[in-house]
């Protein structure tokens, strides 16, 4: 019984056939054929990234707040270019447009958060197409890419433009032009450099220096609450990365505390927030196992403390995620669960 | 006071783990009284409705048949034989469309009048008689599950001597949208039901018995218990969250019992038999009144027909039929199916026959074309979030397209029950059990 005997042999039984439409005339309608299931749920990939860039419309807000409209430009800037070179590429590969799904706006705006407030556009731009064009597409597109694209753009510019990458402004004095900013260091710059600890209301909230849409916690983490809710990011990840720097680092704090910031210090300053909500939740470049991700979160707290306590640069969530990012496959495969039943045989 | 709400009260609203919630759909026809629509002029036997050997006929055109006579059987144990379920004359033995695809021979026969039974002889009382005579009652009459699956009854109830079984599982669930017919058959055939419940425990020698409803049917919950109370059934109704494949066994046996059917292993394995509503049912009728599988309740249901219905429909009914009964599609249905819409099969033509497998016929008029187009998988892990057998849909299905068979039998392809929840879920679109099952065929094929 092949779909061949359906189509090939018309004649067969023609006669019963006629017969049998005689007995029961058939509906004259054309019915559509598919495979089952034939009922969907409500997910959609464009639903999940304009949901995501939905959630970051808090952060993006109060880097505006903060920085001035300097920062709405920026974000502007990255975004154009992400998707200008998304454009370009999809056309140069002669496949259907794919900005409807929103994940090129996704990487700018991400790209664009991960900035300091005084970089320049063209900077901006450049670390954009870059992020697409090296970060995506060179992977094939939508899914296949190996590292979070922003991410990857923002250390491409970081390797390019080191000093300009770690040249912070506070936010007030940039509020109002940025001709006349005045530099400063970051929290996590003043403490590894200076040993200064940041207030952390001001954390909290973002009244510190540092890149655009990293500042302020509390408005990234309503944005990541909501996307755990709407489970458009696996909660696992988050809870594992933030516990692990939580942990880690109060273990530290509790050794020595003149040494080293406290725990709380450590979850709201830099780009923990960001990364551990955004970032490292990427779908793509994350694990697809529930095992998997705590893997992967606990993995990025670990190598983030490590930086961040002993490398020689003052933050290191950046380095985290990617480097988590290149041992996802490896997680993928060994945390495949087992089918149902199997341990019991 | 009756003891029944006591046990059944301390025991919460179980589930098995994973799983999805598609929107049920049930309200077209929950509430609708199982109709008995006027028989048709025509029906169409397929000699094949169940797992197993295809019956061979034992009729030629021309013969005088009556309602209940065996009309095509096979030697084989596990097969079924298939009943005329009207009286009237056989007219042409032939090869025409099935509901499950492609063309299969059938008993076509004209209705000459009224019933006229060909009763089986039923025993005086089935609570004294022979279990071998009841096993094989079960078999004369044709009876298969009839949640879907269509697998032999009488095979299900001879379990081989080394397999000890202790449970009973009358399987309530309908965890499909849109399905019905179970629902309303235990609302207003309780009693019918729990007959046949008692006569297959008795046939199994099994003395622990449960019925596992799904909670977003009440009412069924209500009338079966009072029902047990009525006739004194010791056995509790365990209300299960509404989720989808609730009704699979496997799902059904671990949310009820806790106990985990081994991978590639049958509920017998964990002495437990699973047993459908409807089939429960047939057995009944065959056992009490000596009524061969002739008829099932059938929900005729979706918004693309314009009175969605219940209705006892004959066994052979073209779809036509049924659908004509319930005041004809609308005109812009673009879609029926057999069977729930998870794992149904869609027709092309409403010629075919209600087979003894059809638990419903949804027509609706949103099609699939509206569905969107595929994109690439995001690893977002919400297949394998969805997958009750514990699988990786998404790498199943991107090894089979990618032709290798023998990673995705290492990863378990094998255990797919095909429910569907992968692919309800992907927010790609991704054709995920459809390529799973090309996988399981082609791995079949190697082998
Ligand atoms: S892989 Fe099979 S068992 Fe798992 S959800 Fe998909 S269809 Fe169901
Ligand atoms: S649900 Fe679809 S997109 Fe998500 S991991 Fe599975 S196959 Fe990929």
């Amino acid at each position: 019984m092949t779909e061949k005997d359906n189509r090939k042999d018309p004649s067969c039984n023609d006669r019963e056939e006629a017969e049998r439409k005689e007995a029961s005339p058939p509906d004259p309608r054309l019915l559509i054929i598919s495979s089952s299931p034939h009922q969907f749920g409500p997910g959609s990939v464009p639903k999940i990234m304009w949901s995501v860039v939905g959630a970051l419309v808090p952060a993006a807000g109060m880097a505006v707040f903060y920085f001035g409209l300097r920062a709405l430009w920026m974000i502007f800037v990255c975004i154009l270019a992400a998707v200008a070179t998304e454009t370009l590429i999809n056309r140069l590969r002669g496949v259907s447009l794919s900005i409807p799904d929103g994940s090129a706006v996704i990487t700018g705006l991400l790209l664009a958060l991960t900035l300091p407030p005084s970089f320049t556009f063209s900077g901006g731009a450049l670390g954009a197409v870059f992020a697409i064009a090296i970060g995506k597409q060179v992977f094939g597109g939508l899914g296949y890419n190996i590292f979070n694209p922003a991410l990857l753009g923002r250390a491409f510019l970081q390797a390019s433009f080191p000093v300009q990458m770690t040249t912070w402004t506070l936010p007030n004095t940039a509020r109002f032009g940025e001709t006349d900013a005045v530099t400063a260091a970051t929290p996590l710059g003043q403490f590894k450099f200076e040993l200064l600890l940041t207030d952390h209301l001001d954390l909290l909230l973002g009244n510190v220096g540092g890149s655009l849409g990293e500042t302020s916690a509390v408005a990234i983490i309503i944005g990541g609450l909501y996307l755990l809710l709407r489970k458009y990011a696996d909660w696992r990840i988050p809870a594992g990365f933030l516990s692990t720097v939580f942990v880690l680092g109060g273990l530290f704090w509790l050794v020595s505390p003149n040494q080293y910031p406290d725990p709380v210090f450590h979850l709201l300053s830099g780009g923990l927030m960001l990364g551990a909500f955004f970032m490292a939740t990427d779908m793509v470049t994350s694990p697809i196992t529930p095992r998997g991700s705590w893997i992967f979160g606990v993995g990025a707290g670990l190598i983030l403390i490590i930086i961040r306590l002993y490398g020689g640069l003052p933050e290191g969530v950046m380095y985290a995620i990617l480097l988590m990012n290149a041992f996802t496959p490896l997680i993928n495969r060994y945390t495949a669960p087992r089918p149902f039943g199997e341990e019991a045989a | 006071m009756d003891p029944m709400p006591k046990i059944v009260g301390a025991v919460k609203t179980r589930t098995f783990k994973k799983g999805v919630h598609p929107t049920d759909y049930k309200a077209f026809t929950n509430a609708e009284k199982i109709e008995y629509p006027p028989l048709p002029d025509n029906v169409f036997i397929p000699l094949q409705q169940h797992i197993g050997e295809p019956g061979r006929p034992l009729v030629s055109p021309g013969d005088e048949v009556k309602t209940g006579q065996c009309v095509g059987r096979s030697d084989k144990y596990v097969s079924s034989p298939v009943h005329a379920s009207v009286t009237g004359k056989v007219k042409a033995i032939t090869t025409l469309p099935h509901p499950v695809g492609a063309r299969a021979q059938m008993v076509h026969i004209q209705r000459t009048g009224e019933d006229e039974w060909d009763l089986l002889p039923v025993p005086e009382d089935w609570r004294t008689e022979p279990l071998e005579n009841l096993r094989e009652l079960v078999q004369e009459a044709g009876i298969v599950g009839l949640g879907g699956a269509a697998f032999p009854t009488h095979v299900k109830l001879s379990p081989p001597a080394d397999k000890a079984i202790d449970a009973f599982i009358l399987n309530g669930c309908e965890c499909e949208p849109y399905l019905t017919a179970d629902h309303r058959a235990m609302v207003e055939l309780a009693e019918k039901i729990l007959t046949g419940m008692g006569i297959l425990m008795r046939v199994l020698g099994v003395e622990k018995g449960y019925i596992g409803i799904e909670t977003n049917k009440p009412d069924a919950i209500e009338a079966m218990r009072a029902c047990c109370t009525r006739i004194g059934l010791d056995v509790p109704v365990i209300p299960l969250q509404t989720k989808y494949p609730q009704g699979a066994e496997k799902m059904l046996i671990q949310a009820v019992l806790d106990r985990k059917v081994p991978a590639g292993g049958l509920p017998m394995d964990v002495g437990v038999i699973v047993n459908n509503v409807g089939t429960a049912l047939a057995v009944t009728e065959a056992v009490t009144e000596g009524k061969s599988l002739v008829q099932r309740i059938v929900t005729v249901t979706g918004n693309g027909i314009n009175t969605p219905k219940n209705v006892m429909a004959r066994i052979g009914s073209p779809f036509s039929h049924l659908v004509d009964c319930c005041d004809g599609l609308k005109e812009e249905t673009s879609q029926v199916f057999m069977g729930g819409p998870m794992m149904g099969i869609a027709q092309f033509d409403l010629a075919v026959p209600v087979i003894k497998a059809t638990s419903g016929i949804i027509c609706t008029t949103d099609s699939i074309s509206e569905k969107g187009k595929t994109l690439p998988c995001i690893r977002c892990g919400s297949c394998i979030s969805a997958c009750s057998m514990n699988l990786l849909p998404t790498r199943l299905a991107r090894l089979t397209e990618m032709k290798q068979l023998e990673a995705a039998g290492e990863l378990g392809i094998d255990h797919c029950i095909e429910c569907g929840s992968c692919a309800f879920v992907c927010p790609s679109q991704i054709p995920l059990v459809q390529w799973i099952r090309v996988g399981k065929y082609r791995l079949s094929q190697l082998n």
